[in-house]
Formats: structure tokens, sequence, C-alpha cells
């Protein structure tokens, strides 16, 4: 269905500053106009969208696809679907697959498999390094012939400064981001939780906040140096945040996306030795949330992205320190972040705007979002529901990560309706 | 049993692991101490065995190396007549594809009781524990918990005090690393001594200060010789030579100069201060030999109760608390 008329939903649409009662309609795959009051056409499948929220599609900037390599955890087909329920009709995918994105063969690789397999919009990220080793410069120039939107290690930060530095200069004069997952590696190695009291309870070994704050301070040093455009991945500390609003202000190029899980959930989580909660940054302290939840509001981070991180159930049903890293996020993120709306922390219109419009620039134009309802852009859309609760039941993810920490919880609102390109690609049944 | 011990309350036992002492209410340790005076009761006959766990198959899973742990239990599960059986494991076959719960699955299909758990890694009987029908007992897990050894020293301390009230107990060493310190930090703390870690800032764990309720609230000092100024209770922990290697200390040597308990320092505590050690003991590194071999040191009695706490744990688990 290319053509549907959506009636009498909220629409928000923080790129263009919309907030009011409006009709949304598509034709043959675009937004043809949005208004009060549109008669629907002889083709138009028309859906009352009365008491719900329409919004552009969300945009993740970071989320792991695991193909190629790890199909078993996830592939393009599965992930996709699971953004789908998410509402997500782009999904930015990261490189640490095996093997890395890391030259013009595997980005094409990406992109075919989604074109031919995915259900909503894939875009591939590339490689800072070759095979992420953090020794020599990936094709980055070949790269960006590809279409990937960015570079990135992430997993680990380019350890060598110099070469960041190069990295960076290169990647400015393709105009394109670096997108920096930010741990010292020394100071981080064997770390399995935040370090702090519950490290100290549970007898494990705890990943400093200053593993993240420094390499936050060393890249924004870097970008400031090179003019480059340095994204800073799934920030998760008060100290970072406050590195990065002080850097803003100097006017650097950098902008900052947090998780929904670093904004709702804390390392107590970890207790019990849940496996399903060991995440990469770990999850970190109350005052922490605070001050991410701060710099969400003061624009200090600019986006949400969900480092959907899928694993087999087997790969986390094991001693903690043997479990990998990372949530299912995907399926979650919208209904966890209304929890943050719920207490009064965040607003509705803040969070659609790092959910669509702030990840769209951040990606830039030419890659086909623009996080917006704007006449003539593609029918990407979701519908929201932001009374109804659900519980998570993992074993209906689209995803095949059901390593969530979030399992079994209450949350209220769900993504009832996803459209991508004019096509209902997720329709919440329940 | 002798009439001196009998009778035993232990109706209201309910646990079935022993993972952990940070959980545990003052009632319980006085069932497990007073269970174990039954123990040592039965270890001061001619034939020390009694047929509790007859039957019952006790498995010793060790991860890691030991031997006094190890050898403790397989005593204290003989003189209880259960069947034993020792299996050393490595981390290695976890790489070969051999996960801990699988292990345990196998373990139950040949008829384990009670798993007895020494792993390198923390937490490792508590994923035991949920995957298991087996009682799972914690033989020491990474740098978490020690119940049993807490459990052996709390029964020690309250041997020769007849007490905790009120005593204050200063633990010296590798804290952050230590299992034994974490157990006996909730142990005593929770009998009602007053704790004070001692340790040079880098062996000391992480966020004690602002603890919020996670961990019971301690005195920490990194000078020794303040630190054990009136202590009733002295307990010095093994360092692992592989400190220094790592960076957290400069040289064993200053170590030795900062932080070794001798008599002179010993002379600062209680006179009638207990000298703990969890064994084996680095002699003339975190403790003078003469110390060790000194009145003040209950490091043998520890071995020695070790058992018969072992004993009391294994029969207080086992569900056969009628047959003793």
């Amino acid at each position: 269905m290319k053509s549907i008329l959506i009636k009498n939903g909220q629409v928000i649409d923080p790129a263009r500053g919309v907030n009011g009662r409006y009709d949304v309609a598509v034709t043959n795959g675009s937004i043809t106009a949005i208004g009060q009051n549109l008669e629907p056409g002889d083709n138009h499948k028309v859906i009352d969208a009365a008491g719900k929220i329409v919004t552009p599609g969300f945009i993740d900037l970071h989320c792991h696809l695991r193909q190629p390599g790890a199909e078993q955890k996830e592939t393009i087909y599965s992930g996709t679907r699971a953004a789908a329920r998410g509402g997500f009709t782009a999904v930015c995918a990261m490189p640490n697959t095996d093997p890395a994105i890391d030259d013009r063969l595997s980005a094409d690789f990406i992109k075919h498999t989604a074109t031919t397999e995915g259900a909503v919009r894939v875009l591939p990220v590339g490689c800072i390094t070759r095979g992420r080793r953090g020794e020599r410069l990936a094709e980055l120039g070949e790269l960006a012939e590809a279409g990937v939107i960015g570079f990135s290690d992430d997993g680990s930060s380019v350890p060598s400064a110099r070469l960041l530095k190069q990295a960076m200069e290169y990647a400015r004069g393709l105009d394109l981001p670096v997108l920096e997952h930010c741990e010292e590696a020394g100071l981080a190695e064997g770390g399995q939780i935040n370090e702090g009291i519950i490290a100290t309870r549970l007898g494990l070994a705890g990943i400093p906040a200053a593993a993240e704050e420094m390499i936050i301070a060393r890249d924004i040093a870097l970008a400031s140096l090179t003019g480059a455009r340095l994204h800073l991945c799934h920030v998760s500390t008060r100290g970072g945040v406050a590195i990065i609003r002080q850097a803003k202000a100097k006017g650097v190029r950098v902008t900052a996306e947090v998780t929904p899980h670093h904004l709702t959930l804390t390392e107590e989580r970890c207790l019990n030795y849940d496996t399903a909660a060991k995440v990469n940054p770990p999850l970190r302290t109350p005052d922490d949330v605070t001050a991410l939840i701060d710099g969400i509001n003061d624009g200090t981070i600019n986006a949400i992205a969900t480092d959907h991180a899928p694993h087999t159930d087997n790969d986390k049903c094991c001693e903690f320190a043997l479990a990998p890293f990372g949530i299912s996020g995907l399926e979650t993120a919208f209904g966890s972040l209304m929890g943050l709306v719920a207490e009064g922390r965040v607003e509705l219109n803040r969070i659609i705007e790092c959910l669509t419009a702030a990840p769209a620039g951040i990606i830039g134009p030419g890659h086909g979002v623009t996080g917006s309802l704007t006449p003539g852009d593609p029918a990407d859309i979701v519908i929201l529901d932001t009374a109804m609760e659900w519980t998570v039941d993992t074993s209906q993810f689209a995803s095949r990560g059901k390593n969530t920490p979030l399992a079994g919880e209450k949350l209220t609102g769900k993504v009832i309706m996803t459209i991508f390109g004019g096509d209902i690609i997720f329709r919440d049944t329940e | 049993m002798t009439e001196a011990t009998a009778p035993l309350e232990t109706k209201s036992w309910h646990r079935r692991h022993i993972l952990d002492v940070d959980d545990m209410s003052p009632e319980e340790f006085e069932t497990i101490f007073r269970t174990a005076d039954a123990m040592k009761d039965v270890l001061a006959r001619p034939i020390r065995k009694v047929p509790a766990l007859r039957g019952q198959m006790v498995v010793n899973m060790f991860y890691e190396n030991s031997t006094r742990t190890r050898a403790s239990f397989e005593i204290a599960a003989k003189n209880l007549s259960a069947d034993v059986l020792n299996m050393t494991a490595s981390a290695s076959s976890v790489t070969k594809g051999e996960s801990l719960t699988d292990t345990i699955r196998t373990l139950e299909a040949l008829g384990a009781n009670i798993i007895v758990m020494r792993h390198q890694l923390s937490g490792a009987p508590y994923l035991a524990a949920r995957h298991s029908h087996a009682a799972i007992v914690n033989g020491g897990d990474g740098w978490h918990a020690h119940p049993t050894q807490a459990l052996l020293d709390l029964y020690t301390i309250r041997e020769r005090k007849g007490t905790f009230k009120g005593l204050r107990a200063v633990i010296v060493g590798d804290i952050r690393h230590s299992r034994v310190a974490h157990s006996n930090i909730w142990g005593m703390t929770r009998l009602g001594m007053q704790v004070t870690l001692c340790a040079p800032p880098t062996l000391l764990p992480y966020g004690l200060e602002k603890a919020g309720g996670m961990m019971p609230e301690v005195a920490v000092e990194t000078d020794l010789d303040r630190a054990i100024q009136g202590a009733d209770v002295v307990m010095t922990l093994r360092l692992q030579r592989e400190r220094q290697q790592s960076g957290l200390l400069p040289s064993v040597g200053e170590y030795i100069r900062r932080y070794q308990v001798n008599e002179t320092r010993l002379k600062k505590a209680a006179t009638d201060a207990l000298l703990m050690h969890p064994g084996p003991v680095n002699e003339d590194i975190e403790l003078a030999a003469s110390a060790a071999g000194g009145t003040a040191s209950t490091i043998d009695r520890q071995v020695e109760n070790g058992v018969a706490v072992r004993m009391a744990v294994l029969y207080l688990i086992s569900g056969r608390q009628s047959e003793l």
C-alpha cells in the first residue's frame, strides 16, 4: 500500500517545528500533504490515528546487524524487522562484523543484502582502520564512494592518537564524520561493569568512567585540531557530558549520542550477575544517568541511538566475565524512553527529535533520510501509542537477540505502526 | 550425637544453596555454628564418622587450584558418609565448548546431590545455582565470596572470644581481590563486629565511601600501625605476587615494610588479640613467621574448624537434619 491517508493523529515533526493535530497524506510512497481535514483519494487507505502520535520514522545511528560473520546472532533480514517493530525506518550498521566493513566490496555486500532482504533502510558505517585493528587506515575513499555514512572502529577506540588524527584529516576531505567508541583500552582492560561499589560487591573488575572521558577529551582535541566532524558514540558518564558541553561552547564540530539503556538503567541491574545487563560502555550510576538526561535536555547530547547488540541465549548464559557485552535494544527503545517522559524528565518532543531530526542531521544529506515529514520526502512514518501498556515478551522479538534486561517488564508507550516508503511494514496486533 | 550438643533446632533451615554470607541472618549464622559444635563432637570421637549423608553424592568441582579447601570439603563429606567425587576442570574446557551449565547438568545426571564449586570467575556459583537441582556450595568464586572460609573464621572467633558484639577486627592486605575479606566483611558486621580495612590504596575496594547500603559500613585505613591499635582480631590476607607485576605495588619489600603483620605491630593490638590468616601463608611477606607461630595465631585452629563448619554446612543443606 503506497498511498495512505493518516487521519487525526498528533503529528510531531521536530525538524519543522510541527506539533499538532494534522492528517498526513502519502501518495505512491512519498509524503504529499500535511494539513487538516484532508480528503482521501480513490486509492488511499485511510488510517485513523486519533489519540495517537504520528512522527517521522526513527533513525538509529548505531546498531549491530551481525551480518556477515555472526548470523546466528542477527542478520540484516531479522535486524531490520526488529527495527521496524521498534519504529525505525533507517538503521546505521556498525562495521564490526566478520569480515569488518573496511572496503568497497564489504560495504556493497551490506547494501545489496539490505536491498534484497532488509525491511528498512540500512546505512553502512565503514571502518576507520583495516580490520578494526587500529594499525592502518581502511579504504576510506572507497568506502565513501560506496555510500557509508561515516567511519568507526566501534567496539574499540582507535588506540593511536596520531592515526586517529590522520583518519580525521582524511574523513574531513570526504565530508564524513568519524564515529568514535570512547574507551581507553588499558584503563578498561578486563573490566566487566562500571567501576564502583556494585563491582566491589560482585567481585568484578570495573571499567572506570575516566576510561571514557579521557578518550572523549582526546578526540575532541583532535577534532578541534583537524576540523573534522566527530560523533561520539554511546556516551555514558557525567564527565563525558561535561567535556562535550565545553567543546560545543567552543565551536568544535562534535555531536554525541546516548542509548536508551544508559538513560534509563543503572549499574544495579547487574546485581545477581545478570548478564543481560552487561553492556559496553557499562551501565553507570544514577548520577551519570541524571547528567545524560540533562545533556539530552540542553542539547549537549544530540541523538538517541540503540547500540542494538544482539547475542544468542547461549552467548549470555554463562559466567558474567565470559558473557559478551550488549543489549538487544531496537524493539524496546521507544517504550523504555517513554518512562522518562512519564516521569517528566524529558519532553516527548525532544525524545522524538533525538530519534528523527537529530540523527538525520548527523548523517547529512545524500543518504535518503531526512528525519522529517516534509512533502516530497519518502513516506517513512511511525505511529505511536503513548498510553499503551505492554509487557516485554522476548519470544515476540523479531531480532534473533533476546538479550535484554527488560524481559518481562511492563512498559507504557508502544510503536503500533511503522511505514517505510509508503508500505506498512509493521502493525501492532496486540 | 552426644547429649552435650543435642538437640539441634535446625528445622527452620530452608536455605538450599550456600553462595555467600551476605544475606544470612544472625540466626542462620548461629544455626551453623551450633551445628558445627555438634560436628566437633563427632570429630572428637574415636570413629569420626556419622551416617548423615549416606547415599548422597557430594561433588567437589574445582575450576581453580586448591589444596586446603578441597581437602577440607572432602574430609567433611566423608565424615558424613557421603560418596565423594573430586573433579578438576579448567577454564579451557569452556573454550572447548563445554559450558558450566552443561557440566552442572552432567553432574546431576550422574547423581550429584551437593556440588561444591570453586571457580576463578566471580558469580559462577550463582549461575550454577540457577541451573541446578543439586545444592550448590560456593567454595570460593573469583574476587567475590568465600562463604565457608568466613564461616570458619567467624566460628573460630566465636570459639575464642565467646561473642562477636563490640569486637574490632582489622583486615590487612589485598582486600580488593580477596573473596575471603569480602565474605568476612559481611559476616563480621552482620554479627556486630566493627571492621577496619587496611591496605595500600591500590588494594582497597572501590566505592566504599559511597556504599549506599550495597556494602556494610567499614572503616578504611592505609596506615597499619594506626589500624591495628587495640584490634581484637587481626586478619592478614595472602599477597599474590602478581600484584607487584601488575603495578599495584612498587615492590614486595615496600609492602613488607608497610603492611607486614609482625610481633612488634601485633603488640599494638589488644593483649588477647587473635591473629588469623586463611592460608597458605607467605611467611615473612604478609605475615612474619614468628607471629604466625605465636600464641595469638589461630591459623591451625581455623583449618581444624574448617572441617566441622563444612560438615555443618553440608549437613544443613542436605535435608537430612534428622539423621545425624
